[in-house]
């Protein structure tokens, strides 16, 4: 088999293939490896590759393996996780300056949980800074690139983990979720991803942005191994008291079924000329396949929705400020020289952050400061509760609701960075999930017809519904067939 | 809604962010901008509508017990330290 053939088999067929003995875990991590080494110069996905941790990871997997003790169906599977996540002994920078140096004490419960289940980690990948952005341009290390178009953004903010996996890097990866940043860049890449209900999954360990609406979930290139990944990684976890001690189900039993007598919401508010004319194409093309296998389209209204942009850029702002307090050169990270405490705070603070977190943190000081705090951060809250009140009246009706992930396929590096309110924009679809809470998904529906850049559908479930997500997801992606690998890295 | 570049500085201060004058006129404008969008949010009514202040309703707060449970050893907590003295976090005089 060759090294490409290997790399482009799902974590599904790489499972079986190691648990028949036709590969080994070191060979398929040493071919990821070379892979990563041959295309990561005009990619950048990667902000680390940890090339001896994976190897003594897929060593000590083939042992197990050998002695009948795989642990998993991940036993041996090289993944790679946003460099948000922090990595006992490996520098975890979350895309900032800030943190450059930063050698975590401690796994995230998320890493911890990969390698109970045997996974070979691959490395740390690109982000922007903070997870505040949606094109990955915002990362201190230069951006990662679109493998579709090397000119173009594959979205953000986990944009190497949607493009490390679009581009046969890795088998599958783990992002963050706080506004879209897992489902945007799975659209404009072409991949699968997965925001699970808000504490589903563990946060210990992972860089805090805006605590109440970030999530951590998996990204990979179907949605079986979607499925998988986030089985290995959810469930209760008592470092984080947001974590659901509700079981966490066989994300795999049942997706087969099929999408007969599923009642598939269609938002009014989400079809109204919102998006680029090819992506709304796609999107319309999905809902009628799904009409063709059986489901009922149902129209739904969320009245709110048009609100969450703006409630969304008071709250996670306010959480930011609060959360990157932290960052002030005392216990860890960047510390300027300074003569005294106060200096050193403002110092440090100036030259450790980006462009994009000092204007969040602006933003969420102002919201939260005297005066304020009840025309915009509490106001935001409660339009919070309005948009989670048409999602739970929409969901009398239907089982999922469906709609564009992003408003347009990716777009030129550049292109947007120029006005920060244009770049908020890119996540008008994808926002309300994380302020009503709710799980959401983005499955490849096809390649823009112009363009033939990849365009996403967006599926929004009720609290905790994965399975009935994972199950319509994986309707469209059989109808559909594999999805084309891109081809501008070869 | 227009930020004047003196309240700019004054959020910097609260957040303690030193800001040149270039940074903070360009921030005073693009404040401004996205404070004008979010003012969208005054055309609805809010009154009566409790505000979300946690993101599942069902998460009653989980206890456990009250056991010692281990914590990081200093050495490794200061690890990343800019700068220590014996067990203790560094940090430039405080009072002048």
């Amino acid at each position: 088999m060759s090294a490409n053939d290997l790399l482009s088999r799902s974590i599904v067929d790489l499972g079986a293939a190691l648990a028949r003995g036709e590969a080994s875990s070191e060979e398929v991590t040493r071919a990821a490896l070379a892979r990563i080494a041959a295309t990561d110069g005009a990619l950048h996905a990667f902000l680390a590759v940890e090339e001896e941790g994976a190897l003594a990871d897929a060593r000590a997997s083939d042992a197990r393996r050998a002695r009948g003790e795989a642990r998993s169906p991940l036993d041996g599977v090289p993944v790679a996780l946003k460099d948000i996540f922090l990595t006992r002994g490996t520098e975890t920078t979350a895309g900032s300056r800030i943190l450059a140096g930063f050698v975590p004490p401690f796994d995230a419960t998320v890493v911890e949980r990969l390698r109970a289940a045997g996974a070979v980690r691959l490395g740390k990948l690109n982000m922007d800074e903070f997870a505040m952005g949606s094109s990955n341009e915002n990362g201190a290390f230069g951006p990662c690139r679109n493998p579709w178009d090397l000119s173009r953004t594959p979205g953000g903010s986990s944009g190497g983990s949607a493009a490390a996996v679009a581009a046969r890097q890795a088998f599958g990866s783990l992002g963050t979720d706080t506004g879209g940043s897992i489902r945007q860049p799975a659209s404009l890449c072409g991949v699968v991803g997965v925001k699970p209900t808000y504490g589903r999954v563990s946060r210990y360990g992972v860089v805090a942005f805006a605590s109440s609406l970030d999530q951590p979930g998996p990204i990979a290139r179907t949605v079986a191994d979607a499925a998988l990944l986030l089985g290995a990684v959810a469930g209760h976890d008592p470092r984080d008291q947001t974590t659901s001690t509700r079981p966490v189900p066989d994300y795999r039993a049942g997706i087969e079924e099929g999408a007969r007598g599923l009642r598939i919401g269609v938002p009014r508010e989400w079809f109204q000329g919102g998006s680029e004319p090819g992506v709304e194409r796609r999107v319309r093309e999905a809902l009628d396949a799904y009409r063709a296998m059986g489901a009922t389209l149902v129209d739904v209204e969320l009245p709110h929705s048009r609100y969450g942009v703006a409630a969304y850029y008071l709250v996670a702002p306010a959480e930011a400020s609060s959360n990157l307090a932290r960052y002030d050169g005392v216990r860890f990270g960047l510390r300027a020289p300074s003569r005294s405490l106060v200096d050193m705070y403002g110092e440090t603070r100036d030259q450790g952050f980006g462009a994009e977190p000092k204007r969040r943190i602006m933003l969420g000081t102002y919201a939260l400061s005297a005066g304020y705090y009840d025309a915009y951060y509490l106001r935001a809250q409660k339009v919070r509760t309005l948009v989670r009140r048409d999602f739970d009246r929409a969901f009398e009706r239907c089982d999922v609701v469906a709609g564009p992930v992003s408003p347009t396929a990716a777009f030129r590096l550049g292109e947007k960075v120029a006005d920060p309110l244009q770049m908020y924009l890119a996540d008008v679809y994808t926002i309300t999930a994380n302020l009503a809470a709710l799980p959401a998904l983005s499955v490849p529906a096809g390649l823009h017809p112009e363009s033939r850049l990849p365009v996403g559908l967006q599926l929004v479930g009720r609290p905790f519904d994965e399975p009935t997500l994972l199950r319509a997801a994986r309707a469209l992606e059989r109808e559909l067939g594999p999805s084309p690998a891109p081809e501008a890295i070869g | 809604m227009a930020l004047s570049p003196a309240e700019v500085r004054r959020i910097a201060a609260l957040a303690r962010l030193r800001l040149s004058p270039g940074e903070e006129e360009r921030l005073a404008g693009e404040l401004s901008a996205i404070l004008d969008y979010v003012r969208q949010l005054e055309e609805l009514d809010v009154a009566g509508v409790e505000p979300m202040t946690h993101a599942l309703a069902e998460s009653a707060t989980p206890f456990r017990e009250d056991a010692v449970t281990p914590g990081l050893p200093p050495d490794e907590a200061l690890r990343n330290a800019p700068a220590r003295a014996g067990t203790c976090f560094q940090v430039p005089r405080i009072l002048e």
